[in-house]
């Protein structure tokens, strides 16, 4: 078994046998979907399919700013990792299958707003649309999981909750991921395409029907994308260095 | 064969200098005790020998090449800190995932029985003792079958029964050919293993001899008295006065009281105590004609 694999695998059985951040990080899109979309959406098969889309999107952001983020600032502290430094293995396998193994517990975690949305709600979506949008997840992962590696990479433990805690309401409810597309309050449509939430969810939105997602919005994300590169890159660069130099 | 090498190997973290050109040879078959108090460099050494650091001056070799290459690890045998380990992991996961990297690990089982852990290869490791997590973290250096293993500290904080469990394992290791490098700060444990002893001190190599050589030098006792006044005594590495008692730091504490005795001299009170290792390394580290007594008298008595 390749090593990157191997190490995705003891992540993944690692976090699993303590699955509060797997279930911390499902449950808040879930219960959203329960309390706001169902009853209110639900019948509407564009409105419930967006909406779970967006929720879908809110559960891919968490799941991504939390397990990068706290994960990889408590690694940080655990005299474990240093000592698989000594194996005749570079950092490269284990970043790889921490990478891997966070991809595995984004899909789980949207798992649940996909059945809710299935069973209690009118959202529809063609096979086709489904496969895009499984993609898509992939895709609107990669934002959240550089802005995770970011906190994780360059705070101590303690300051990293806190601050994934901090960033990610603004996050979810200045993107508009709380409200449907065109819809939201002036001041979020006027902030929304700003935020890398944004061009998440409109790409996730025109992954599941018609939606044309907002050029603005889009460009932002890839603006996002290459400066969150930048900070987690150098984070990690300076941590190696403090660490393993 | 060399298998690990360092050349003026010298590290520095910000101001503090940890290591200050360190020479050392590690050949084939060799079981090396590397000694010295906390803080004397030999975390720093093991570091810069195992690829986790960088020299800032000179040169480290391991098995070759440079450690910091995967490839030069492949013979390398290194032992996690106990604390370490992912508690929520089990026991027989640790180890396949260390096993994983190498191209012809030892067998679970067959490990697990040599360090005593085959009832324990379920348990996850944060609900092992503190004992079988060691035996564990020591464990995981023989599990590539290496050429060269490198343990920081692998008994420290054990009871006496754990301590020689793993001296055991050590040993035979070594006996079926296995090269080994241990740094510890108890002259007992380097005693009881090592043929070499390589002592630091403040970064520094202060001594690379025999283990019987070694512990003639830091094996001083301090011979403790009150007495109004002493004529000048062979033996004696250093002399300090506190609260009316002195001092004496020798290597032959017998001699030294029979020589009292001989020289009529009048005392009460007398205590013979072995010295704690730092106190022996500053005895025989500091100029003995300046720096000597004032050094000793300034550390806490052990």
């Amino acid at each position: 078994m390749p090593l990157t694999l191997v190490h995705a695998r003891y992540q993944l059985l690692e976090t699993i046998r303590i699955p509060v951040a797997v279930v911390g990080s499902a449950f808040f899109p879930a219960a959203a979907m329960l309390f706001f979309v169902v009853p209110f959406a639900g019948d509407d098969p564009t409105g419930a399919t967006y909406a779970t889309a967006a929720m879908v999107t809110f559960a891919v952001m968490s799941a991504n700013i939390f397990q990068y983020g706290v994960g990889v600032a408590e690694d940080r502290d655990q005299p474990w990792n240093p000592y698989t430094r000594t194996l005749p293995a570079g950092p490269g396998p284990r970043l790889a299958g921490r990478i891997l193994a966070g991809l595995v517990l984004t899909y789980l975690s949207m798992l649940p707003v996909v059945v809710i949305a299935a069973v209690a709600t009118a959202a529809r979506v063609t096979p086709v649309g489904l496969l895009l949008g499984a993609a898509t997840v992939a895709v609107v992962s990669v934002p959240f999981t550089l802005l995770g590696l970011a906190i994780g990479y360059s705070l101590p433990s303690k300051a990293a909750i806190v601050v994934a805690q901090v960033i990610f309401f603004p996050l979810a409810f200045g993107g508009g991921l709380l409200s449907a597309p065109g819809d939201a309050p002036g001041f979020i449509q006027v902030i929304a395409p700003f935020l890398p939430t944004r061009g998440a969810v409109e790409l996730m939105w025109a992954a599941v029907g018609d939606w044309r997602p907002d050029p603005l919005a889009l460009a932002m994300l890839g603006v996002w994308i290459v400066l969150l590169a930048t900070v987690s890159g150098w984070a990690y660069r300076r941590d190696e260095g403090r660490r393993f130099s | 064969m060399i298998l690990a090498h360092a050349d003026q190997a010298t590290r520095r973290y910000g101001d503090v200098l940890a290591l200050d050109r360190a020479d050392l040879t590690v050949s084939t078959g060799e079981l090396v005790g590397l000694l010295g108090p906390n803080g004397a460099g030999k975390s720093t050494l093991i570091n810069l020998l195992v690829g986790l650091r960088r020299p800032t001056a000179g040169r480290v070799e391991l098995l070759g090449g440079d450690p910091r290459r995967p490839a030069s690890r492949r013979q390398l045998g290194v032992t996690p800190q106990e604390t370490g380990l992912p508690g929520t992991l089990r026991v027989g996961e640790v180890v396949d995932f260390v096993s994983a990297h190498y191209p012809d690990p030892v067998p679970r089982g067959e490990l697990l029985d040599r360090f005593g852990l085959t009832d324990q290869a379920r348990r996850q490791t944060g609900g092992l003792s503190g004992g079988q997590r060691r035996r564990l973290a020591v464990a995981l250096a023989f599990v590539g079958r290496p050429r060269l293993v490198v343990l920081d500290e692998p008994t420290t904080g054990l009871d006496v029964e754990a301590r020689h469990t793993l001296w055991e394992a050590i040993r035979s290791f070594h006996a079926d050919g296995g090269t080994v490098l241990l740094s510890s700060h108890y002259l007992e444990e380097v005693e009881a293993l090592a043929q070499r002893v390589v002592v630091l001190g403040q970064g520094r190599v202060l001594a690379d001899d025999s283990t019987d050589a070694i512990r003639g030098i830091v094996g001083v006792r301090r011979v403790s008295l009150v007495a109004d006044d002493l004529p000048t005594l062979p033996g004696v590495v250093a002399t300090e006065h506190t609260e009316g008692r002195t001092h004496l730091l020798t290597t032959d504490a017998d001699q030294l009281v029979r020589d009292l005795v001989t020289a009529g001299v009048t005392f009460r009170e007398l205590e013979v105590r072995p010295t704690s290792l730092e106190e022996a390394f500053l005895a025989i580290t500091a100029d003995p004609t300046t720096a000597t007594g004032a050094a000793v008298a300034a550390r806490p008595t052990a």
